[in-house]
C-alpha cells in the first residue's frame, strides 16, 4: 500500500452527527487553512433535520485554486458510527481515516491508515462537565489534525480567541482542547500523515465567506431598506446575514433607530407582497426564498410584471420537484424563475458564480429592477448560499449613487403635460413613474393587475392590451442590454466546440476545462450572468458547431431557455447535467464531455453520479 | 353603472373645507358597480370623511384586492395613487407600502371574500402586527363579481337568491380583530352615514390597525328576503353600541349628554371620538365586554354596529420595529451606504 502524499492538494472529510456542535469545529478547521494561506472550500452536507441524523463536512485543500467538489476523499475524520461504512468506502486507497477509539474497531480495509484518537476518553478526563465533555472532541481533533497537517497551531489559538470574543471563560477550555490534541498526537502519532498543509500566499486578497452572507451585505450596500421573508432552507441566512449587517451598520446614532424594516411574514405570498408595496412606495424593498416559495410568489411576480412595480428576489435553489432535498443543492428553477406566473411573462435572471459576485449583483439588483421598473431574480444556490467560498474581496466605488430610474417627482411633474404611467415616452419601453404623495394634483395613477391603457385607465379593448404587451417585449429588449454580460476563458474562439455553464457551476469549470486540455481537448467556455441573454451570447452560440451545456437540474432548464429564446436547433446544444443534489465536480464534467465527444452513443450526457 | 361623463365645472358656492377644496375635489372615476350598491354608498362616507377632515388626497394611498369591493377604490380620491393588487392580499402590499413612507394615510379596502376566504392569513397577521392602516371590509356575505356565491360572511341561517341552504356558519371579522389585538374596531351599515361619516373619520386619525366591518348589501345577489345582509334586514336589526361623533382637534364637544352616558377618547393627534352610549353593560375600552356584548347581539340575531372596541396606547407596526422617522424611502446613499471604507473592514474580518 501506498500512502497518499500531498502538499496543499487534498479532499478532508468530517463525518458528524448533527446536533453535536460539529460546524463550527469544522469551520474553524478550514478557516485555519485559509490562513495558512491555502485556497480552500468546505462544504456542510446536511440533513433536513435538527439532532442525530449523519452529517458531512468536506474541505477542498488546494494551492492551485481548485475550488470545486471532488470526487473520493483522502482524509476522513469519522465521528459517525451511523455512516462509518459509507465513510470507508469513499475513501481513496493510500487514504487516511481518523476516528474516535475509546471503542476500538476493526475498518477491514488493508489499503487505508487508520488513525486512532481516544477523543471520548481524553475529554472525559480532563473535563468535568458533562456538555464539555462532548462539544470539546470536536476541537480535540481540530487540534490533532494541525499536529498531523504540520500546521501552525497558533492560528487555531488565534481563531480560538476571535471567536469566542466577549465570552472570554470559554477560550480557555477551548485552547486546552485544541492542545489536548495536538499534544496527542504529538506524541503518539508521529510521521503517520503523509498530507501536509504548507503556509502559502494563494489567499492574499481573498476572502472566505457565503454567498448569502456576501448577499445580504449587497443589499445594505445597494440601500435596500424592506427586507420581507418566510423562513426556508437554504435562504434563511440571507435574510438573517441582512439582519445583522443592518444591526451593524444602519442604525441610527443620534436616534438608535433602524434605517431598515425586516419582517418575518407569514409566508412567502405576504413576503413578496411586502416587498412589492415597498418598491411600490419608492422604497428598495426584498424578499429571499427557495424553489417552494418561487411557486408560492408567482401570482404576486405576475402582478410586479405587468403593473411595472420593480422587485428583488433571490431564490437559492435546493433539490426539487416540490419539497424535494431542501438541503442539497441544485440548479433546477431557471424555468420556473424566468417565467414565473401565468399569462406571458418574462423575467430579469442574475446568476452569480462566487460569493464576490452574490454581493454585487445584489446591490446591483436593485439599480436594474428600479431602472427595468420589474422583478430581477437572483437566482443563487444551496452551494453557493450557505458554504463558504474562498473568493476575491469585495469592493466598492464610492462615487456611485444609486439609479432609481424614471421617477417623476414634484418639480417634473409640474414641467410636464402629458403624464402616462405606461407612455413609453423614450422608446425603450420604459415608462416613467411616480411616487405616492409625490404632488397634490399630477402624477396620480391606479395600479393594477388588470389590463390597462397608456394612462393606467382600466381597459378591456383587445388592441390596447396588445399594445402594451409589445411596449412590455420592447422593455424586455431594453433590459437584455442592460443586464451583465457573460464571461468568457478566452480572449478569442479557438475552436468549433464550445461549453456554456452558470453559478456555482464556475468552481468546477476551469478544473475541468484543465482536465480537458490534458486529453487534447480545447473547448472555449461562456459563463452565463444574466437572463435576457444579450447579444454577447448570441454570438458565441453563432460562432460554435457544438456546444454542451453543463447544469444542475435533470432537464437542461437553460438549455430550454437558449432553445426557446434563440431558436437555436437542439442538436447543437448537449445537454451535461448532474442532479444528484451534491455540487457537480470537475471529473464529472470532462468524463462527460470527453465520452461525448469519442463517441459516446448518448445525445445527451446524463447522469446522476 | 351609469355611463355619463361627470362634468369637470361645478357650482361656485360648494361648501369648501380648510384646505379650500370641495366635495368634487375628492371624486374619483364613474362608479361601474350597479346601481344601489352599498359600496357605493361606503366610497360616499370615505369621501365625506376626507373632505371634512380636510386630508391632502395626494397623501392618502389606496389599496385594495381582488373583487367588487375592491374596485371602490377607483370611485373616490383621484389624486390619491392607488394600487388594486391581487385576491386577498391587500394587507402583504399595504404593509410594505406603510413601511416605505410611514408619512401617508392607508386605506385599505376589502371584501368578504378577499378578507375572510383568500386573504384570512394576511388579515390576522396585518392586525396582529398593528400594521398603521384603515381596513376596511365591504361586507356582503357573498361573491358579487362570480355572480352570487355564498362567501364566509354569509350566516348560516342566510339563503341564497335561489333559495340554496348555506352549510357553514359566518365568521365575525369585527370580533375576530378584536382577539388578534386590532386596536381600534368598528362595524357599521353603508346605508347608515351618519354612524359610519365619524367612524371613518376616528379611523383616519387612529395610530394603529383600524378595522372597520361594514354591511354593505350586495343589490344584485344578496338583497332578498331571506338574507341576513340585506338593506331590510339590517335596518331591523341594526342595534348600535354607541351613537359616535368625531371632535376635530381644537373643536368643542357640542352635543350635549345626559351625565355618564357618553365617553370620550381622545385620538393620536388630539382630536377625540365622542360616544353617545347606547348601551349601559358595554366598554369600548374593555376587550372582553366587546366580545360578550357582541357575541349576546348575535345570539339575539342582532347585527351590533358602533365602535366596538378602542385602544389608544399600543405601538403600530413602525414603533415596534423602530424604524427611524424619516420615511424610508426618503433616505439616499448617504443614509444607506456604509462605503468602501467600512467595507475594507469588513473584508478583514472575513479572512
Amino acid at each position: 500500500m501506498s500512502n497518499i502524499k500531498s502538499t496543499n492538494e487534498f479532499v478532508i472529510k468530517f463525518a458528524n452527527v448533527n446536533g453535536s456542535g460539529s460546524a463550527s469545529a469544522n469551520q474553524m478547521f478550514a478557516k485555519g487553512v485559509f490562513r495558512s494561506g491555502v485556497p480552500v472550500s468546505p462544504k456542510n452536507i446536511f440533513p433536513s433535520n435538527i439532532q442525530g441524523l449523519p452529517t458531512w463536512f468536506e474541505v477542498r485543500v488546494s494551492e492551485k485554486g481548485y475550488l470545486g467538489r471532488r470526487e473520493g476523499v483522502d482524509i476522513v475524520v469519522a465521528m459517525n458510527p451511523q455512516s462509518y461504512n459509507q465513510d470507508l468506502m469513499e475513501l481513496n486507497s493510500g487514504g487516511y481515516l481518523l476516528y474516535d477509539s475509546s471503542w476500538k474497531r476493526d475498518f477491514k480495509r488493508s489499503d487505508i491508515n487508520v488513525i486512532e484518537i481516544p477523543l471520548t476518553k481524553l475529554c472525559v478526563e480532563e473535563f468535568s462537565n458533562p456538555k464539555q465533555r462532548l462539544l470539546f472532541k470536536n476541537i480535540v481533533y481540530v487540534g490533532a489534525l494541525s499536529y498531523l497537517l504540520n500546521m501552525d497551531k497558533e492560528i487555531y489559538e488565534i481563531l480560538i480567541k476571535e471567536q469566542f470574543k466577549g465570552k472570554e471563560k470559554l477560550i480557555d477550555p477551548n485552547v486546552k482542547a485544541l492542545n489536548l490534541g495536538y499534544d496527542y498526537a504529538r506524541e503518539n502519532l508521529k510521521e503517520i500523515c503523509e498530507i501536509k498543509i504548507e503556509t502559502s500566499d494563494k489567499t492574499k486578497g481573498m476572502i472566505l465567506t457565503s454567498g448569502n452572507d456576501a448577499s445580504g451585505l449587497g443589499c445594505v450596500y445597494g440601500g435596500a431598506t424592506v427586507c420581507a421573508w418566510y423562513p426556508i432552507t437554504p435562504s434563511t441566512s440571507l435574510a438573517e446575514a441582512f439582519t445583522d449587517y443592518s444591526e451593524k451598520l444602519r442604525v441610527e446614532e443620534e436616534t438608535n433607530k433602524n434605517k431598515y424594516a425586516i419582517i418575518q411574514a407569514e409566508d412567502e405570498l405576504a413576503a413578496v407582497g411586502m416587498a412589492i408595496g415597498a418598491n411600490w412606495n419608492g422604497a428598495r424593498g426584498f424578499t429571499a426564498t427557495s424553489g417552494p416559495g418561487i411557486s408560492l410568489m408567482s401570482e404576486f411576480i405576475g402582478l410586479a410584471y405587468f403593473a411595472e412595480v420593480p422587485l428583488v428576489l433571490f431564490d437559492i435553489q435546493r433539490g426539487g420537484p416540490s419539497t424535494g432535498m431542501p438541503t442539497r443543492t441544485q440548479q433546477s428553477d431557471v424555468l420556473s424563475c424566468a417565467y414565473a406566473s401565468h399569462g406571458d411573462t418574462k423575467h430579469v435572471l442574475l446568476i452569480p458564480s462566487d460569493p464576490k459576485e452574490c454581493f454585487e449583483f445584489a446591490a446591483e439588483a436593485f439599480d436594474l429592477a428600479d431602472r427595468i421598473q420589474t422583478p430581477v431574480i437572483v437566482l443563487s444556490d444551496l452551494d453557493l448560499g450557505m458554504n463558504d467560498w474562498t473568493c476575491p474581496e469585495f469592493k466598492w466605488d464610492d462615487t456611485k449613487s444609486f439609479d432609481k430610474g424614471k421617477v417623476l417627482h414634484a418639480k417634473d411633474l409640474e414641467e410636464i403635460e402629458n403624464f402616462g404611467r405606461y407612455l413609453d415616452v423614450d422608446g425603450d419601453g420604459i415608462p416613467y413613474r411616480t411616487y405616492p404623495g409625490a404632488h397634490p394634483e399630477k402624477g396620480a395613477y391606479f395600479t393594477r393587475g388588470t389590463s390597462h391603457d397608456e394612462y393606467a385607465k382600466y381597459t378591456e379593448d383587445g388592441v390596447v392590451n396588445a399594445r402594451n404587451l409589445s411596449r412590455l417585449l420592447k422593455k424586455y429588449q431594453t433590459a437584455s442590454e442592460l443586464v451583465p454580460n457573460p464571461i468568457f476563458k478566452q480572449e478569442t474562439n479557438t475552436s468549433s466546440i464550445g461549453v456554456i455553464y452558470y453559478g456555482s457551476t464556475e468552481a468546477s469549470m476551469q478544473e475541468a476545462l484543465d482536465l480537458l486540455h490534458e486529453e487534447g481537448v480545447i473547448l472555449d467556455a461562456m459563463r452565463l450572468r444574466a437572463f435576457p441573454f444579450n447579444l454577447e451570447v448570441w454570438e458565441f452560440i453563432e460562432d460554435h458547431d457544438l456546444l454542451f451545456i453543463v447544469e444542475q437540474n435533470r432537464d437542461g432548464q437553460m438549455r430550454t431557455l437558449i432553445m426557446a429564446e434563440g431558436g437555436i436547433i437542439p442538436d447543437k446544444l448537449v445537454s451535461v447535467l448532474c442532479f444528484d443534489g451534491q455540487p457537480i465536480t470537475a471529473d464529472f464534467i470532462s468524463n462527460k464531455i470527453s465520452s461525448h465527444l469519442t463517441g459516446s452513443p448518448s445525445k445527451t450526457a446524463v447522469g446522476g453520479k | 353603472m351609469t355611463y355619463i361623463v361627470k362634468p369637470k365645472n361645478h357650482h361656485p358656492d360648494l361648501e369648501k373645507n380648510e384646505l379650500g377644496l370641495t366635495r368634487r375635489d375628492y371624486e374619483g372615476s364613474i362608479s361601474s358597480l350597479c346601481a344601489g350598491c352599498g359600496h357605493d354608498s361606503i366610497s360616499a362616507a370615505i369621501l365625506e370623511a376626507c373632505f371634512e377632515l380636510s386630508l391632502s388626497a395626494h397623501n392618502v394611498a389606496k389599496l385594495s384586492g381582488i373583487g367588487c369591493s375592491s374596485k371602490a377604490p377607483a370611485y373616490f380620491l383621484n389624486q390619491s395613487h392607488g394600487f388594486n393588487s391581487v385576491h386577498g392580499r391587500m394587507p402583504s402590499v399595504a404593509t410594505g407600502a406603510n413601511l416605505a413612507n410611514h408619512e401617508m394615510l392607508y386605506l385599505g379596502i376589502s371584501g368578504d371574500g378577499d378578507t375572510a376566504s383568500i386573504g384570512i392569513g394576511q388579515f390576522v397577521h396585518a392586525a396582529r402586527r398593528q400594521l398603521n392602516v384603515v381596513y376596511v371590509v365591504e361586507n356582503n356575505g357573498t361573491y358579487g363579481l362570480t355572480k352570487g356565491q355564498f362567501s364566509a360572511t354569509n350566516d348560516l341561517e342566510s339563503k341564497s337568491k335561489y333559495g340554496e341552504d348555506n352549510l357553514f356558519p359566518s365568521i365575525d371579522l369585527a370580533a375576530m380583530a378584536i382577539q388578534l389585538g386590532a386596536s381600534f374596531v368598528a362595524r357599521s351599515f353603508s346605508g347608515d352615514k351618519e354612524q359610519l361619516v365619524p367612524l371613518l373619520k376616528a379611523a383616519m386619525k387612529h395610530k394603529g390597525f383600524s378595522f372597520l366591518d361594514i354591511i354593505s348589501p350586495c343589490v344584485t345577489f344578496n338583497n332578498h328576503g331571506t338574507s341576513t345582509k340585506s338593506y331590510d334586514f339590517i335596518r331591523e336589526h341594526n342595534e348600535s353600541v354607541s351613537r359616535p361623533d368625531f371632535v376635530p382637534l381644537g373643536k368643542e364637544i357640542t352635543t350635549s349628554y345626559e351625565e355618564g352616558q357618553s365617553v370620550q377618547v381622545p385620538l393620536h393627534d388630539g382630536s377625540l371620538i365622542s360616544l353617545e352610549k347606547l348601551s349601559k353593560d358595554f366598554d369600548p375600552s374593555n376587550k372582553a365586554s366587546s366580545l360578550a356584548k357582541i357575541n349576546k347581539a348575535e345570539e339575539e340575531g342582532k347585527v351590533l354596529t358602533g365602535l366596538l372596541y378602542i385602544n389608544t396606547e399600543s405601538k403600530d407596526l413602525k414603533e415596534t420595529l423602530n424604524v427611524v422617522d424619516k420615511p424610508l424611502n426618503q433616505l439616499n446613499e448617504k443614509d444607506l451606504c456604509p462605503g468602501a471604507e467600512k467595507l475594507q473592514a469588513i473584508n478583514k474580518d472575513l479572512c
